[in-house]
């Protein structure tokens, strides 16, 4: 919460100047029944009508004041609410883009989502209405108790007596409420997991005829946050029927213990009419408390959701150290890395390409070659051993260096719902001449050229206007189009036909000579020309060389060659 | 196609009218729960109103000079108060848990209704919608009603009862006072008129805005890594701005007018208030009114005013809920898949004779993907469709499911087009692998079992075994009750297609539809797992699409499409001695 509410401080002159001109309004309501007082109880006895007119027409002033002051201080408040939520969102946004692989895993996106929607509306609600009843609310409670005070102070200290009982009615209902609606926040992001698994996988859902399954699966999802929801409302309900009894009791206690004061003459009846009045204010600032408390009991625990992910350490910052000229242009050396911190995902693997080579990597389903593409990225940071690219182990590269070196591709890569040029483009404002070129490379560009508005043809979310081979060869283009020093394209051609692969090949090598490339495949086609091969298993390396050697030196490798190839491939190839 | 529908549907205004009407319905399958919300709340304000007139009476007790107090009377009076306050409250309490059920139930059906919906709708719907703005109506939009339903309701309700109490009270005291309303409601009720129109267009673009908002956040998130390996995450941030900005205006600008409203309504009830003391005043000084009833009158005036002031400070909660009510119904007016024929049968007993005959489709009609296609599949024939890509293999697969219909021509099953069979016996005729791999949040023994009903556990293991998972799923501390998230990151593209694999391995389907479905598994694996591949294809009618010409050579009938359609049909040895576009593309994963 302080982290959120510190968001209001670059903001704290605006609102001060708004809780003014606030506060000037809402004295303007308070002075409305001391005037109706003073027409009571010395005006009215008098019979000076013309008295009574001009504070009649004193109220209509007050009013006037008070309608235009609020208003005034209301778009002040929602100006600030806007920008501190503007603020928020984009740190939040930006936090959640540097967080680490690992940190995402344990978040889970739906959650991530959620926080930067749900929560951060709630947050958005908070400190609107904070601002609207927060200043007025406290200053009715407290403008009305010390006017109360001029009339009668015995009575008003009656009527304060109540309100440490109030005090203690809501913080215990607050103790109670959070938890519970953090516990809210937490079902809500079951559904809209179920939700989102339910729209990615709809042709499953229907070719298995699921649907009655998936409601009810839905219904499960929707009816622990309705219960959340429940259990957090009930809570919360408590509050306002109780603050209105202590208070009401407070109001009967005032007109006993007035009537003994009128008894004796302490007191007049105009005055206990006026402190009725002013009582009914009073009661209207409290149930406006009970809500801005329940609002903030919710934005709460959303700014409790929000803070973790703002307040995640930040992880993989580049650290200090220095390179060494070496002949290698990417080295692993012995990098072993689980995800898990159980047994192994890779186990001591390591390579060394120079500028210009090639790596193939295959291997078995789970053998962890997607693994060893993200520990290169550096999304993930391995257990032991070393990751060396151009002589400068990569935990020291800071991003913004690192990572323009990389063209990748990944297996389930994205494309957004944009145009195919700023798709490939990809924000690093590339010329039209350069995505050209790259989409040429890629073998993208006979289909592109074919479109009736070619590169700037728009693409649905997720590419889904686009077949599967045409999406992969956009992606491919993304990665080809800065010339990378290091192009990574993890089973990415897997979607291509063996001519478009084997095109595609020939373009890299044609245009882009130095860069080094690693290509994860399924196909021993794709990686055949490789300078070199590694083959993986479970993580551990069972084959690393040409693929002349592999065919003699690697069992398991011969295996695979022959199954895709035949024999006379193989023969073709030695 | 989404273009033209969000045209059509989504920039008009629905009729508010009609957006009430049918949140009206939610609300009247509760119709006892709120009878019984309705009579406590009743009872809960009149309570409320009794105490200002015991108030009152206590007041006129105490009367005007020292030492003349009945304090029998005044004890009685407060007595009775604190009596009327004591059960106010009680009833307020079950008021609002009773509302909150009510709420809850109402919110839960509409929840239920919006996926109900969903999940009948055809699949060109998901092709063409954001999954954020579809996420942000489950979320934010019934959020909104809710709060609308759970808060505002009960005070509307609680706050016409008492108006209507408080007027009949101060007719009561004085109902030449009460002339002082006649200027004033009807200038209220101008006022708040005059501002819901202006507001409703502002909640409806800070709704649609917000769900912008959030398809795009779902865009960006799920592909993270992407914007991580470009290192593009300042220019994501800088797309996300752009929307940000325009969802916080849209907020403030709704705002900016709403919050005119309170104000503005709280100002002419103080007007009020201030004739009502001189009128007061006037007529006190004329002996028609007690000092007692002035003061009654003003309480009841201010009880009066007050909840009016609250309606219209709600009010633009009330526009919001409606601008969020509207895009919950529209999406639950999203034309579903259309009806089975009416005669419509179950396709049962299936041979699996497919024929394609003359078909053309193209998902947008002017930009045809496969036209005047035919094919025949004779039963437990093995179909492998190649050809370049972008060539609509997959959409062939669209149209077999029927996830779509094709422009013109017909498929026939049998001998009987697939229109007359219902959906659901179709879709089930067929075992499907897709490229994009479906799991969801469940156990590794639910993923595998969800095409079959009551699956057991040994059917799943030996799925599992065939599917080459067994060893790797033994070696998981929780074996089969391992739970995969959504990103599970110790589960491999290749392992999650193994597991759809083991999935349709359990399904009794007579026919066979495979789009890649082993493009991430490696050769090796698919190799182990051919046995049990070719037991899965035995005798079913098999659709095969591939780019591992390996895995197809033996195919029955190869089918090379190109350019929309077949160009080159017959067996591998056929096509490699026509030396055509097939022989071409086998060639060339030797070169």
């Amino acid at each position: 919460m302080r982290r959120i509410l510190g968001y209001l401080r670059p903001r704290v002159l605006r609102m001060t100047v708004g809780l003014f001109i606030k506060f000037v309004g809402t004295i303007m309501d308070l002075f409305l029944p001391w005037i109706l007082a003073l027409i009571v109880d010395t005006v009215a006895p008098t019979g000076n009508i013309p008295a009574i007119l001009w504070w009649g027409f004193a109220m209509v002033v007050c009013s006037a004041i008070a309608a235009a002051g609020n208003i005034i201080a209301n778009r002040m408040a929602s100006r600030v609410a806007r920008d501190a939520v503007q603020a928020i969102r984009h740190d939040l946004f930006a936090k959640i883009s540097s967080l680490s692989c690992r940190q995402v895993d344990a978040f889970t996106i739906p959650s991530l989502e959620s926080r930067m929607t749900t929560d951060t509306y709630n947050v958005h609600q908070m400190i609107g209405m904070m601002q609207r009843l927060g200043v007025r609310a406290p200053i009715l409670l407290i403008g009305g108790i010390l006017l109360t005070l001029t009339l009668d102070p015995i009575l008003t200290l009656t009527m304060v007596c109540i309100l440490p009982l109030l005090g203690i009615l809501v913080w215990r209902v607050s103790v109670r409420g959070i938890p519970l609606f953090r516990k809210l926040q937490r079902s809500v992001d079951g559904m809209v997991r179920t939700v989102r698994e339910n729209i990615t996988g709809i042709r499953v859902t229907k070719a298995l005829s699921k649907t009655a399954y998936e409601k009810e699966r839905f219904a499960e999802a929707n009816s622990t946050v309705v219960q959340s929801e429940k259990q957090a409302g009930i809570t919360m309900a408590l509050t306002n029927p109780m603050m209105n009894l202590l208070l009401n009791l407070g109001l009967t206690l005032v007109i006993l213990v007035g009537a003994f004061r009128v008894n004796s003459g302490l007191s007049q009846p105009g005055v206990l009419i006026a402190f009725l009045s002013y009582f009914t204010i009073i009661l209207n600032a409290m149930m406006s408390i009970t809500r801005m408390f329940m609002l903030y009991t919710k934005g709460s625990a959303s700014a409790g959701r929000i803070s973790e992910v703002l307040d995640a350490p930040e992880e993989l910052t580049a650290q200090p150290g220095d390179g060494a000229e070496e002949e290698a242009h990417v080295r692993f050396s012995d990098v072993c890395f689980s995800y898990h911190g159980r047994e192994d995902n890779l186990h001591q693997i390591s390579f060394s390409l120079k500028r210009g080579e090639t790596l193939g990597v295959i291997g078995a389903t789970g053998s962890g070659k997607s693994t060893l593409v993200k520990l290169l990225l550096r999304l993930y940071d391995p257990k032991c051993g070393n990751i060396v690219i151009g002589g400068r182990d990569v935990r020291t590269i800071p991003p913004e260096e690192l990572y323009p070196m990389f063209g990748v591709v990944f297996q389930d890569d994205m494309l957004f719902a944009d145009t195919i040029a700023n798709n490939i483009d990809f924000g690093r404002g590339l010329s039209r001449e350069q995505i050209r070129r790259a989409a040429e490379y890629a073998q993208a560009w006979s289909f592109i050229e074919a479109l009736e508005d070619g590169l700037d043809h728009m693409l649905t979310a997720k590419g889904t206007n686009l077949s599967g081979g045409q999406r992969q060869r956009v992606l491919i283009a993304r990665a080809l189009a800065a010339c990378p020093d290091v192009l990574i394209l993890d089973d990415s051609s897997s979607a291509l036909d063996y001519k478009t692969d084997a095109a595609l090949r020939a373009a890299i090598a044609a245009h882009l000579p130095h860069v080094t490339t690693v290509v994860v495949a399924q196909r021993v086609s794709a990686i055949l020309h490789a300078d070199h091969i590694l083959v993986l298993d479970h993580g551990r390396e069972l084959g690393y060389g040409t693929h002349a050697e592999l065919l003699e030196t690697c069992p398991s490798y011969r295996e695979i060659s022959e199954s895709q190839m035949g024999g006379g491939a193989v023969a073709q190839a030695g | 196609m989404h273009k033209r529908d969000s045209r059509g549907n989504g920039d008009k205004p629905q009729n508010r009218v009609k957006v009430l009407l049918r949140l009206w319905k939610y609300l009247m399958g509760q119709k006892w729960g709120l009878l019984l919300a309705f009579v406590l709340t009743l009872s809960s304000n009149l309570f409320a109103l009794v105490g200002p007139m015991l108030s009152g009476l206590a007041i006129d007790a105490i009367g005007v000079t020292p030492g003349e107090v009945q304090f029998g009377r005044v004890g009685l009076f407060c007595l009775l108060m604190a009596g009327f306050y004591v059960a106010s409250a009680v009833l307020q309490y079950a008021l609002a848990v009773l509302m909150i059920q009510i709420s809850q139930r109402i919110v839960y059906r509409m929840r239920q209704d919006i996926f109900d919906r969903l999940v009948e709708l055809p699949v060109r719907f998901f092709d063409n919608h954001q999954i954020g703005d579809i996420i942000s109506r489950f979320a934010y939009d019934v959020d909104t009603v809710n709060a609308s339903l759970s808060n505002d309701l009960l005070q509307v309700s609680a706050s016409v009862i008492t108006v209507v109490g408080s007027f009949v009270m101060m007719l009561l005291i004085s109902p030449w006072l009460l002339l002082v309303f006649g200027i004033t409601i009807p200038s209220s009720i101008l006022l708040t008129r005059y501002m819901t129109k202006r507001t409703r267009p502002l909640f409806r673009k800070r709704s649609a805005k917000l769900g912008e908002l959030n398809g795009f956040v779902e865009e960006v998130i799920s592909g993270y890594k992407t914007t991580k390996a470009y290192h593009q995450e300042d220019t994501m941030t800088a797309r996300f701005d752009v929307r940000n900005t325009e969802a916080v205006d849209a907020y403030y600008n709704a705002d900016y007018y709403g919050s005119m409203v309170g104000p503005s309504v709280n100002c002419v009830n103080n007007l009020s208030l201030a004739l009502v003391s001189v009128f007061g005043a006037i007529l006190y000084i004329g002996g028609h009114l007690t000092l007692g009833n002035l003061s009654s009158f003003v309480l009841y005036s201010r009880k009066f005013s007050g909840p009016i002031n609250e309606v219209a400070n709600i009010l633009s909660e009330l526009q919001s809920a409606c601008a969020a009510a509207e895009r919950i119904f529209r999406l639950m007016d999203e034309p579903p898949e259309a009806a089975d024929a009416p005669d419509a049968v179950a396709l049962d007993k299936v041979r699996g004779e497919v024929e394609m005959r003359h078909v053309t489709f193209g998902y947008d009609p002017q930009k045809t993907v496969i036209s005047d296609l035919c094919l025949t599949a004779k039963p437990g024939k093995l179909i492998a469709i190649v050809g370049p890509t972008g060539a609509g293999k997959t959409t062939i697969v669209n149209l077999l499911m029927r996830f779509y219909d094709p422009q013109s021509g017909e498929i026939l099953i049998d001998g009987r087009d697939i229109r007359s069979y219902t959906r659901k016996s179709l879709r089930k005729a067929y075992a499907m692998v897709l490229q994009d791999t479906w799991l969801f949040h469940g156990t590794i023994f639910e993923n595998i079992a969800y095409g079959k009903k009551d699956a057991t556990r040994e059917e799943v293991e030996q799925a599992a075994k065939a599917a080459m998972l067994h060893e790797y799923i033994m070696t998981l501390p929780k074996g089969y009750d391992t739970l995969l998230s959504e990103n599970g990151t110790n589960i491999s593209q290749g392992q999650k297609q193994l597991l759809t694999i083991a999935r349709a391995m359990l399904l009794d389907a007579h026919m066979l539809i495979l789009d890649e479905a082993t493009s991430n598994v490696d050769t090796r694996t698919e190799l182990a797992i051919q046995a049990a591949m070719r037991t899965l294809m035995a005798g079913k009618t098999c659709f095969v699409i591939a780019h591992r010409l390996s895995t197809i050579r033996n195919a029955d009938t190869i089918l090379v499409i190109q350019g929309n359609a077949i160009s080159e049909q017959g067996t591998h040895e056929e096509l490699l001695a026509l030396d055509g576009i097939y022989a071409g593309l086998y060639r060339a994963q030797f070169q």
